[in-house]
């Protein structure tokens, strides 16, 4: 098999992009920023064209820009990368989220009058601009990467410019949020270490290739053990009800684009870990747990959703709609029906960029307010209306409005499920009209009503502000109302995914007509 | 050859044959320490510090020319009592680079007045005379030779076949670090009373020692490893001695490597210790220790292993146990370090425990990889100083990275290779014992990840108070250290990340080594 270096190529420029960042001294906070922004933007474009470059004809490969080179021999481990299209897909969304991220925090942590929170004292830019592109460059490996060992590399490596971003950027309790992250997280990670070493020790293949280990567990009891190793280390990280308490701190106390990354694209790796290791790998124990799976994630769709309608802070309103939305993605994948799985795919991508955008207008408000409290606000869309009408939008295709991208896989994803399961498919979409509930009652409680005294000195957000969060909100109503683009690449490698499980979709159940036919 | 036997009825006893060529590491160390007492007497004042590091280095350094020539030796030699083989000369090398950088901390001379080391051990604590020992310029270089014979004791401990060899090589690697325990310039009483501790408890062990020597030789007749292996499997004898003794023995070797519930020593001395001796035994006495129970078990018990494996798998959960939770409740970085030895050493068994070829080279590579964090480790301890020495309690390390970035980075980095964070080498090494022990313990090595998840959270929690907190005002300065130190951190902190990235070449060294001559 020749190599190719796209992806290779790829995957450095952020990095370099991070070295180049963190080498720019404190005092030229301008350098570092244009660069960050321009390495981020090339990794943008550079993933556009991979994207028009992935062959999504009938005859197309499931992975492609494969290369693979032996890394660690006496392991089996591999440097190997390609993309299907589900990797593909989370790929673009990530790098449209970064740039979107340094254009929104360009000045959060230069002045004191610019943080985000009140207190906070201007922080180093480069650094966080550098952590940023260095968990770009985490995030595009861990998608990307085929060999397991590499994957598990990438996973855990990540934590650690999370970690920093939250701890050393984050807001007042950011010390005990940092340390919740890294620990759940790590703990999650060592089961599924656990698990690694099992696989290969079960498989008896002496590699870590993802294509050599398909299909090489037996079923059976030990099947099912590895599976809980991998699958639990994916649920802290989705994060499924009830692995799910370390994301309200995390994303509450991170700075607004930290959560935006964090949220938007980390917790992906936990549902993209489902489709592309626990299925594929472990179709027998996956079938076995599915039922208590899908079952957790309809307590987590109402559960979280009660939860974030109560929530007075805004962050961890925001955290817990990812947590209710999660569970959507995940009766999505264990539904094991193509709509259910490309709707859940699809779902990963618009929730990345739809709360990444909530997160970051709802860090445009605080910014603005120095508080992350709802009853701070009040009246805010009469003093500053684009911001408003930015929040109203995002918002909007939080809760899934027809015409966000958002319904599009929400309604995929719940046709998906009731075709197999109707009772969870029925209670899930109450979730929807809570979700009604939780978003309208933070725009009208922030955005509508008397104005405070206070709110009365917010400027409205400029140009820049505006360039980061709008192309967000163009992208999501461009794909609610013509999603095609996006659907013909997930496709084919659900349908590859579901193959491993063997699962067809359920033949539709025709009633005879009386009479009979004509 | 005539004429000795005409001499006499004297000459049956004949020397055994000494395969010269193989043991010269041993004497060129050895040398070095006899040299150096010479040189303590003969050479003027002002010439002794650099001519007995010139010594001891040389000695060191020759010494590993001469293991790097002899790779691949499997001699037996000197009556069947030393066996230079792979393990044998692996483990030899390990002692003598980690030797090395630890022989780099003691010779520091710009951090504390002229060194670390105090001029007059023997001055009682708190007395006019011992004040003015701490800020006095004198130098005592006793420390070398003592050093080298230590060095000298731990290549006869590892390569010993024969446990009564055994005993006396532990007796001369102990005795130099029992005094060397007692060589801190500041905190006197705290280092005597490291000394005393270290020297009571380790005669206990050594008696220990003796005793289960005494009863194995009651069992097979014989002192030799590969006798006893022999005894036990054509068993005559009764099997009360055999396991009596082998207990009793394992409890001295348990003991040096410090491995709960022989672990009590550990914190105290390392605490008491100069931070430059605290390394030198954290990381050389380890490997040397690890090296001879390597040998113990492999060549003398491994056919009755069913019998004692279960104790041993007890041995290592309570290290791992212990370690973890005993230090989440430390407050000084040294006893931090020293529960994270013990955590460490009860992951080292479970490879030790595999009693595959797998198992012995994880092992060697798990002791190589954690030497060099160690040595870096305790290396940046001895930099954060405050008015009366080093500043060695927690809250003195809050807020280190706005001082010193570099040194908290590069602590940030050890303690992430201690945590078995990928990209590390403490990560590879991990990974390479968990593998080993998971064929036949699969339960231990899940108990042993959930172990290091809990001692990733006092390291977790030193990185916090050195990122994220703010610095105390009369907080510690951090000093700028001599050429050594500079160079023993650097080279081990190089070494612990290149061993995380591009490990094959060592893992390929300690695979091939992983042979044993009996």
């Amino acid at each position: 098999m020749s190599n190719n270096y796209a992806l290779v190529g790829l995957i450095l420029v952020p990095l370099v992009g991070s070295a180049v960042t963190f080498s720019v001294p404190k005092a030229q906070a301008t350098l570092a920023k244009g660069l960050a922004l321009f390495f981020s933007l090339v990794t943008l474009i550079y993933v556009v064209i991979l994207g028009f470059a992935f062959d999504t004809g009938p005859h197309a490969k499931n992975f492609q820009f494969n290369c693979s080179w032996r890394w660690i021999r006496s392991f089996g481990a591999h440097v190997a990368f390609g993309v299907d299209g589900i990797a593909l897909v989370l790929v673009l969304m990530a790098v449209i989220l970064v740039p979107a991220v340094i254009l929104a925090s360009w000045n959060s942590f230069d002045t004191r009058r610019d943080a985000e929170e009140g207190g906070s004292k201007p922080r180093n830019v480069s650094v966080y601009l550098g952590l940023i592109l260095l968990l770009e460059f985490f995030m595009i490996g861990v998608f990307t990467a085929t060999d397991v060992f590499l994957f598990y590399v990438f996973f855990e490596a990540m934590l650690v410019p999370m970690y920093f971003i939250i701890g050393s950027f984050g807001g007042p309790r950011r010390q005990y949020a940092a340390m919740k992250f890294f620990l759940y997280s790590l703990a999650g990670g060592l089961l599924m270490l656990a698990s690694v070493i099992g696989l290969y020790v079960t498989s008896g293949r002496s590699s870590f290739a993802f294509s050599d280990l398909v299909g090489s567990v037996p079923d059976g009891t030990t099947q099912k053990l590895l599976f809980l190793g991998f699958f639990i280390a994916f649920a802290i990280k989705a994060p499924l009800v009830p692995f799910h308490t370390w994301l309200p701190d995390a994303g509450a106390e991170a700075p607004a684009g930290g959560a935006a990354l964090l949220v938007g694209v980390l917790d992906k790796v936990g549902t993209f870990g489902f489709l592309r290791y626990c299925l594929p790998l472990f179709p027998g124990a996956s079938r076995y747990f599915a039922p208590t799976i899908l079952i957790l994630s309809v307590i987590g769709i109402l559960y979280a959703a009660f939860l974030a309608i109560g929530q007075r802070d805004m962050k961890r309103l925001v955290a817990y709609t990812s947590v209710a939305h999660f569970g959507f993605i995940g009766i999505g994948i264990f539904a094991f029906t193509t709509q259910g799985g490309s709707g859940a795919v699809l779902y990963m991508v618009n929730h990345g960029l739809s709360t990444g955008a909530l997160f970051l207008v709802v860090g445009l408000l605080i910014a603005r307010g120095k508080s992350r409290l709802v009853s701070d606000y009040g009246g805010t869309a009469k003093v500053t209306p684009i911001l408003g009408g930015l929040f109203l939008i995002t918002g909007l295709s939080a809760l899934a409005l027809p015409g966000m991208s958002t319904f599009v896989s929400e309604f995929l994803v719940l046709v998906g499920t009731f075709t197999r399961h109707k009772g969870l498919a029925v209670l899930a979409t109450t979730g929807i009209i809570l979700a009604a509930l939780y978003v309208l009652i933070l725009y009208q409680r922030t955005m509508q009503g008397t104005v405070l005294e206070k709110v009365k000195k917010f400027k409205d957000v400029n140009v820049r502000e505006t360039l980061a969060v709008a192309p967000l909100l163009v992208l999501i109503v461009f794909l609610g109302v013509y999603p095609k683009p996006v659907l013909d690449i997930i496709n084919p490698a659900i349908k590859t995914t579901l193959g491993y499980v063997h699962q067809n979709d359920p033949a539709p159940k025709i009633a005879p007509v009386a009479g009979g036919a004509r | 050859m005539n004429a000795l036997v005409l001499a006499g009825p004297y000459d049956k006893i004949v020397g055994p044959s000494l395969a010269y060529h193989a043991l010269l590491p041993i004497f060129l160390v050895l040398g070095a320490a006899l040299l150096g007492v010479l040189a303590e007497a003969f050479v003027p004042q002002e010439l002794r510090f650099p001519v007995q590091f010139g010594i001891a280095a040389a000695g060191i350094i020759a010494a590993f020319c001469d293991i790097v020539a002899l790779r691949g030796a499997k001699v037996l030699t000197a009556g069947g009592a030393i066996a230079v083989d792979g393990v044998g000369l692996f483990v030899q090398g390990s002692i003598l680079i980690l030797a090395f950088l630890s022989l780099l901390l003691v010779a520091e001379r710009s951090v504390d007045v002229v060194s670390p080391i105090v001029a007059r051990a023997s001055v009682v604590p708190g007395s006019p005379r011992d004040a003015a020992l701490a800020t006095s310029e004198r130098v005592q270089t006793e420390v070398f030779p003592l050093l080298s014979f230590a060095v000298g004791g731990m290549l006869v401990f590892s390569v010993s076949n024969n446990l009564l060899l055994m005993f006396v090589a532990l007796e001369v690697l102990s005795l130099p670090l029992y005094l060397m325990a007692g060589l801190a310039r500041r905190r006197r009483l705290l280092s005597q009373e490291a000394a005393v501790k270290y020297f009571l408890l380790g005669a206990f062990a050594s008696a220990f020692f003796l005793y289960g020597l005494a009863l194995l030789y009651g069992y097979a007749n014989s002192v030799d490893l590969g006798s006893i292996r022999a005894a036990s499997q054509n068993s005559g004898s009764s099997d009360v001695l055999l396991y009596a003794g082998f207990g009793l023995l394992l409890v001295g070797l348990l003991f040096k490597a410090g491995i709960a519930p022989f672990h009590s020593w550990t914190p105290d001395v390392y605490q008491g210790s100069p931070t430059s001796v605290t390394a030198f035994m954290a990381s050389c006495t380890k490997v040397a220790a690890f090296g001879a129970i390597l040998r113990v078990i492999y060549v003398g018990f491994e056919p009755t292993k069913w019998d004692w494996r279960p104790i041993l798998w007890a041995v290592a959960i309570t290290s791992m146990v212990v370690g973890a939770v005993l230090g989440l409740t430390q407050t000084d970085v040294k006893r931090i370090l020293a529960y994270s030895s013990i955590a460490h050493a009860g992951f080292i068994l479970v490879g030790v425990n595999a009693l595959s070829a797998d198992g012995l080279s994880g092992t060697m590579f798990y002791l190589l990889t954690y030497g060099f964090s160690t040595i870096a480790a305790f290396g940046i301890v001895t930099l954060v100083r405050s008015g009366d020495g080093e500043a060695t309690h927690l809250s003195q390390w809050s807020g280190l990275a706005k001082k010193s970035p570099v040194v908290a980075t590069v602590f940030t980095i050890l303690l992430m290779s201690m945590a078995g964070i990928p990209l590390t080498a403490g990560f590879v090494g991990k990974f390479y014992v968990f593998r080993a022990g998971y064929h036949d313990a699969g339960a231990l090595v899940v108990i042993a990840l959930v172990a290091s998840a809990i001692t990733a959270f006092f390291y977790l929690r030193v990185v916090v108070l050195m990122f994220f907190a703010d610095p105390p005002a009369d907080g510690p300065t951090v000093a700028i250290p001599g050429w050594s130190t500079t160079v023993a951190i650097t080279a081990a902190t190089f070494a612990t990340v290149l061993l995380g990235i591009v490990p094959q070449l060592v893992l390929d060294w300690a695979s091939s080594a992983a042979t044993l001559v009996r």
